[in-house]
């Protein structure tokens, strides 16, 4: 499944959040979003996955222009987003959390033990949680639990923002193990980062977006060692 | 006070036993709660009669019609969260439709109750369609606009009696050996009270489904529950429509019993009451809300005979709850840990809403 956005406009109101945004994401990649705070980051996946309308602009869902379709019918075609701080049903269980993002499955009763393993799997600690309120989770098992849900939807194309947001340094390594066992799998994968060095070590390719416009956009490895991405978004001492 | 806390938390203790009683039990429990209900109007216990207003009367208006009312309004505030300070608007339709086909056409009560609600329906999705893309207080104000312009609608139109509304409206034929008579409230109690169980009923088995599924994940993240592939739109004007039903339901019956109906019964209040109901019994949980609204209809009746400062004693008493449960008193059940073999995973496509 091939995404791509073409020259594409967001307002909040009369502030433009994306100014003529144009990016790929081929079938089988991970591609990273990389940009400083404001930078229109959860703006563009929120776009993408249908919460925010478009000013103008095209989304390509594998050819198709999904840019006026309504967030539930793109979540039927295999578009799916962890969003920007977990957005768990913190009133659900952990099973209950993981159910909901069958919602839409049409053979959801013959799929969901063997989804449910597969989660269970790649976050043990779900399984143990399974019974425990969404609310209840610590930050990282939320994270976890978001990604795990995401997943429940057999996505094509995943939309993950910050998944590394507020984990202790052990467990973002985690995160991004997994980030790139489920893209082996065969899900396309648009990874939106505030840890630029794991996220560039992981993707295949990346933009830099900057105020609502893409400054960059290259290989991931290349980026790893261009001296402005470095000095922007790496710190000095990152290697 | 802790100890007060953990005696008044019945809603756990109760469903808890619920929860662990095997079916023969659940069944027998229903059957006696439901025989005693039906048994009401015969109990002529002074701690429960109300002096100084006929308790048979009281027991069909307000109690067993604000407990309908709040049961179909709670599928609207409780269950998909939507704030409607509009709903007595519902009832007025309903009220309104059998009081004017009852006068103006051959059409009998039975006729008339699909056609209320039918039409107060309607109104739910013309209302709810274009305002339920509001959030919270804008939806808040809109509802509460579209309740006074009903009101006020029927006011200044003639054709329908204006401020003195319609009277002479027809009572329903009779059913087996039950009479409806504006001299005996019996019948319509029962009337009602099956009509509400009914309703339970279904409202139940739609919140254990889909359908509860939905409005549980919109009530608490309508952007997530989008993202899960859920038609918010849809979902939130059913829950608008069904409630609207119900209280079409409500209208009809009140209507067909007080024979004669004046606009300004369909005031704010109403609304007002009836989501203090809801509120004051636990947001969601149908059996607080129940629980609720029996209260808030009754006690202002029972302590009658204290005439004018009544109103005072009862706002007294529903601060004075609040702030001991400001839940309410049978909360919605906080989730926190689930025993494994509690949970029952309804995963059927029944009850889906098309
Ligand atoms: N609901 C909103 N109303 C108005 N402006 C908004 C809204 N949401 C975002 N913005 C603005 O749009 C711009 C982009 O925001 P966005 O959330 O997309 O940034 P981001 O790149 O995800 O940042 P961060 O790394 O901090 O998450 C910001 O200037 C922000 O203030
Ligand atoms: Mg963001």
């Amino acid at each position: 499944m091939r995404l791509e956005i073409k020259d594409l406009h967001v307002h909040y109101g009369k502030i433009e959040a994306i100014k003529g945004v144009s990016i790929v994401v081929n079938e089988g990649e991970i591609v990273t979003l990389i940009g400083a705070n404001g930078a229109g980051k959860t703006t563009m996946l929120k776009t993408i996955s249908g919460l925010r309308p478009v000013t103008s602009g095209q989304i390509l869902f594998n050819g198709e222009d999904i840019s006026k379709m309504p967030a539930f019918k793109r979540a039927d075609l295999g578009l799916s987003q962890a969003p920007e701080g977990r957005g768990i049903f913190v009133g659900m269980t952990v099973l209950e959390n993981l159910e909901m993002g069958k919602y839409n499955r049409k053979d959801r009763k013959k799929e969901m033990a063997e989804d449910l393993e597969k989660v269970y799997h790649l976050f043990p600690r779900l399984k143990e949680r399974a019974f425990q309120a969404g609310g209840t989770l610590s930050g990282g098992e939320q994270q976890m639990l978001a990604i795990g849900r995401a997943l429940m939807s057999r996505p094509k194309v995943l939309l993950l923002d910050e998944p590394s947001m507020g984990l202790a340094p052990l467990m973002i390594q985690n995160i991004f193990n997994i980030i790139t066992e489920i893209n082996k799998t065969g899900v396309t994968i648009l990874l939106v980062e505030q840890n630029a060095q794991q996220a560039l070590q992981r993707a295949h390719r990346a933009y830099v977006l900057e105020v609502g416009n893409v400054v960059k956009e290259a290989k991931a490895s290349d980026l790893l060692n261009d001296p402005a991405v470095r000095a922007a978004y790496l710190g000095t001492g990152a290697h | 006070m802790a100890n007060l806390k953990s005696s008044l938390n019945l809603r756990d203790k109760g469903a808890e036993y619920w929860e662990r009683s095997p079916k023969w039990r659940r069944v027998a429990l229903a059957i006696f709660f439901i025989a005693i209900c039906y048994a009401l109007p015969f109990l002529n216990n002074p701690l429960v009669n109300t002096p100084g207003s006929d308790f048979q009367s009281v027991l069909f208006y307000p109690v067993g019609m604000y407990v309908l009312m709040a049961i179909g309004l709670n599928i609207v505030v409780g269950k998909s969260g939507l704030l409607d300070l509009g709903y007595v608007a519902f009832f007025a339709i309903g009220a309104y439709t059998m009081a004017i086909l009852g006068t103006k056409t051959s059409l009998n009560f039975w006729e008339i109750l699909p056609i209320g609600v039918g039409l107060a329906m309607l109104s739910g999705v013309l209302l709810g369609t274009p305002t339920l893309r509001l959030r919270g207080d804008y939806l808040a104000i809109v509802t509460l606009g579209f309740g006074e312009i009903v009101r006020i609608f029927a006011v200044n139109t003639d054709a329908i009696g204006g401020s003195r509304g319609i009277a002479g409206i027809p009572t329903p034929p009779d059913v087996f050996n039950a009479k409806f008579t504006i001299l005996d409230p019996k019948p319509y109690y029962w009337m009602l009270l099956t009509f509400t169980l009914l309703i339970i009923w279904m409202v139940r088995r739609m919140a254990a489904r889909r359908p509860g599924r939905a409005w549980d994940a919109i009530r608490q993240d309508d952007d997530v529950a989008q993202l899960m592939g859920i038609n918010t739109r849809k979902y939130k004007v059913w829950a608008f429509v069904l409630g609207a039903a119900v209280a079409g339901v409500g209208g009809v019956v009140y209507a067909s019993q007080i024979l004669s109906i004046v606009p300004d019964q369909f005031n704010l209040n109403i609304s007002i009451l009836i989501l203090a109901c809801v509120v004051f019994g636990g947001i969601g949980n149908v059996w607080g809300v129940i629980l609720g609204a029996v209260l808030l209809a009754f006690t202002p009746e029972r302590i009658r005979f204290l005439s004018q400062p009544r109103i005072l004693v009862f706002g007294i008493a529903l601060v004075v709850m609040m702030n001991l449960r400001p839940d309410g008193i049978l909360p919605k059940k906080k989730r926190e840990h689930f025993d494994p073999d509690w949970h029952t995973v309804e995963e059927s496509g029944e009850g889906e809403i098309k």
